[in-house]
């Protein structure tokens, strides 16, 4: 993995007015950088932001502050067509349900075409053509289906579509927000082998959205946690799993049911009280150990950094 | 032991323009007394129509008890006739549906449809409905029940409207709870906390439970025994250590295999390649054989009869007969297993 940065999202917030004087901050200050060639997982409860932040870093938003900044370039702000129209080119989503994400009324062909059509990347319908059946094939469907609508399909075979027409104008980077959450788990283990295939075939470079942790766990180099808007955690995924730090990861980790009844018997589940913070301090996101990060104040810094030592040593 | 609920060859069809669709293919399952037993498969498994057929909750005409018995306490519930069914459900048999949206009017006060149930089935006059109502939503830990009575569905949380239809439920000490994925809507957290409180209940008031899911940690954490399901057939039952441990059926090693572990590094999930059969016309032989990549011939012509491992765990394969070829489950269903008897190693240190 390089360490070039793809994405960097500074600051960005996200508020929703609802009414006078009701501001929902759904995203809050959140400051990450995804590098090329990794899938950065970003996990927290509904109602966390996670999907928003998705959505305002492919511009589904206007951001209320801060920047998001794709190969240096800034994302928001006004662009003319033509700015628009490479800027898309570069970035796609895979969405949640595909069942709604598909237009009942085209036919397949026309769905994953519809991205060839409006950058002109086919010369020709036979082009195009040839395009489509390519990129049915490369997520394991075949030519047959390009003439049927998407309600022919299964919700396994919807998402591959999804996927199909994301790779359709050659993205560098996917925002797959909740691929998997909607369908089986037989098919969800499908999904996600087919999404890692294509990152090491085509080195695309993923911000992997889910609240399934052990998937999110699986498929991200890196991973961070989303509470009411904020990261409070981020770290290799490897990492942040053996060595949580913060409560609220330590409470999420500890929640994941795991299909190990004898585990389970004897599981402890940690609860996260969010009043256990020292609130008079506003807390910052701070380097624990390297490439470690863990949002606390100047107080839970010294202590989390003594327990790391302790760890450590023993 | 007692049986409380024993379900014999229930098949269960729907008519639909494109023919007879049959979802549920001859089960055989039964409920001990205060036990949870858990059905799990995918969607269209016909885990939900098993226990809406125990419920009489068919969308009738299209929806019907093709063959089969259900019987509980002694009678056939399937056959009986709809207002004689209305006083069992509700009161001896009682359902937690997936979304807890849905299942509450929105226009009605929780508290008045909580006390619904009393005064239907328990007779109670409405002071005495509410002070039992006041003790259910207490029992499922809704702190501030005199005020939340007085609230709307829309003004709880996800979680705390699943604690009012559990409370619900729970009205008429159910002797049989069927809770259809209660916690799928729900998140991690919020997940463990409604499983907790199942458990903490069916401890104090006794009650057994039938869990769907197709979750298989929900189903380690909450279930005695377990029931996979595949294309309206039950493959492979046991005890949750037994089918964990020692799963026999190759869709329990897909489904085993098919979640990453937190450990795990594998390259690859071992994913079951294609989709579920068309329960219109049912495949000959083994419904799950051009899915299953251990298939034998036999499979492709032959239903499996359940075999024995156990006097508690059977599984459908004919992996298990005497002259099948002796398969070892795969590698990655086998790494997982070794690795949970690590935990069981250091559990007992």
């Amino acid at each position: 993995m390089s360490q070039e940065k793809l994405v960097e999202v500074k600051n960005l917030k996200q508020h929703f007015k609802l009414g006078r004087n009701n501001v929902v901050k759904a995203v809050d200050g959140l400051t990450f950088d995804i590098y090329k060639g990794e899938t950065f997982g970003l996990v927290g409860e509904s109602g966390c932001g996670k999907s928003t932040t998705g959505r305002s870093i492919i511009r589904l938003y206007n951001s209320t502050d801060g920047e998001v900044l794709f190969k240096g370039d800034n994302v928001q702000g006004k662009k003319n067509k033509s700015e628009l129209k490479k800027f898309n080119r570069q970035m796609q989503m895979i969405f949640q349900d595909p069942y709604s994400s598909l237009n009942p009324r085209m036919t397949v062909m026309d769905i994953i075409a519809e991205g060839i059509d409006i950058h002109g990347l086919a010369k020709n319908a036979e082009e195009r053509k040839a395009k489509v059946y390519e990129l049915l094939e490369t997520v394991g469907l075949n030519k047959e289906h390009a003439s049927r609508y998407p309600h022919e399909f299964s919700g396994g075979q919807r998402q591959r579509l999804g996927i199909a027409r994301a790779l359709a104008v050659d993205p560098e980077f996917i925002i797959a927000d909740e691929p998997i959450s909607a369908l089986d788990v037989s098919i969800q283990a499908q999904v996600v082998n087919l999404m890692k295939k294509l990152q090491k075939e085509k080195g695309l470079t993923y911000l992997f959205i889910a609240h399934d942790l052990s998937m999110v766990k699986y498929i991200s180099d890196r991973i961070g946690v989303m509470y009411f808007g904020k990261l409070v955690e981020l770290a290799d995924a490897e990492e942040l799993y053996k060595n949580p730090i913060h409560p609220y990861t330590r409470s999420l980790l500890s929640a994941i049911p795991l299909p190990d009844p004898i585990y389970e018997r004897n599981r402890k589940r940690i609860v996260y009280d969010p009043s256990q913070h020292d609130t008079s301090e506003e807390p910052e996101f701070r380097e624990i150990s390297p490439k470690h990060w863990v949002l606390c104040t100047t107080k839970e810094f010294e202590a989390y950094k003594k327990e790391q030592q302790n760890t450590v040593t023993n | 032991m007692d049986r409380l609920l024993e379900v014999n060859d229930l098949h269960v069809s729907f008519n639909t323009y494109s023919g007879e669709v049959q979802a549920v293919r001859g089960v055989n399952f039964h409920l001990n007394k205060g036990e949870t037993l858990a059905i799990v498969g995918e969607s269209g498994s016909g885990k939900s129509v098993t226990t809406k057929a125990l419920m009489g909750l068919l969308p009738k005409p299209h929806g019907f008890i093709k063959q089969g018995s259900i019987t509980f306490d002694n009678t056939d519930i399937s056959k009986m006739k709809d207002k004689d069914l209305q006083k069992i459900r509700g009161k001896e048999i009682a359902m937690i549906f997936q979304d807890p949206m849905t299942s509450l009017n929105p226009t009605l006060k929780v508290g008045t449809q909580i006390m619904e149930g009393l005064i239907k089935h328990q007779g109670m006059g409405k002071a005495d409905a509410r002070n039992k109502a006041i003790e259910l939503m207490n029992l499922v830990q809704i702190p501030n029940p005199e005020a939340r009575m007085k609230q709307y569905p829309h003004q709880f949380s996800g979680g705390m409207r699943q604690r009012v239809v559990i409370a619900m439920a729970l009205a008429c000490n159910p002797r049989v709870l069927i809770a259809d994925e209660p916690t799928t809507a729900l998140d991690v957290t919020i997940q463990a906390q409604i499983l907790d409180l199942m458990k903490d209940i069916q401890k104090k008031v006794n009650t057994s439970i039938i869990f769907i899911t197709h979750d298989l940690g929900v189903v380690a954490n909450i279930a005695d025994r377990v029931a996979v399901m595949y294309a309206g057939k039950i493959v492979e039952t046991g005890t949750v250590d037994e089918v964990f441990y020692n799963p026999k059926h190759p869709y329990t090693w897909g489904l085993l295999g098919s979640m990453p572990t937190l450990e795990s590094d594998e390259e690859e999930l071992f994913a079951i390649p294609g989709t579920p059969p068309d329960l219109i016309a049912p495949p000959k032989g083994d419904a799950f054989a051009a899915r299953n990549r251990f298939a034998l011939e036999i499979d492709f012509v032959e239903e499996p009869p359940m075999f024995k491992v156990s006097d508690t765990h059977y599984a459908a394969t004919w992996l298990l007969h005497e002259d099948a070829p002796k398969i070892e489950p795969p590698a990655s269903v086998k790494r997982r297993i070794e690795s949970m008897d690590h935990s069981e190693e250091a559990t007992r240190s």
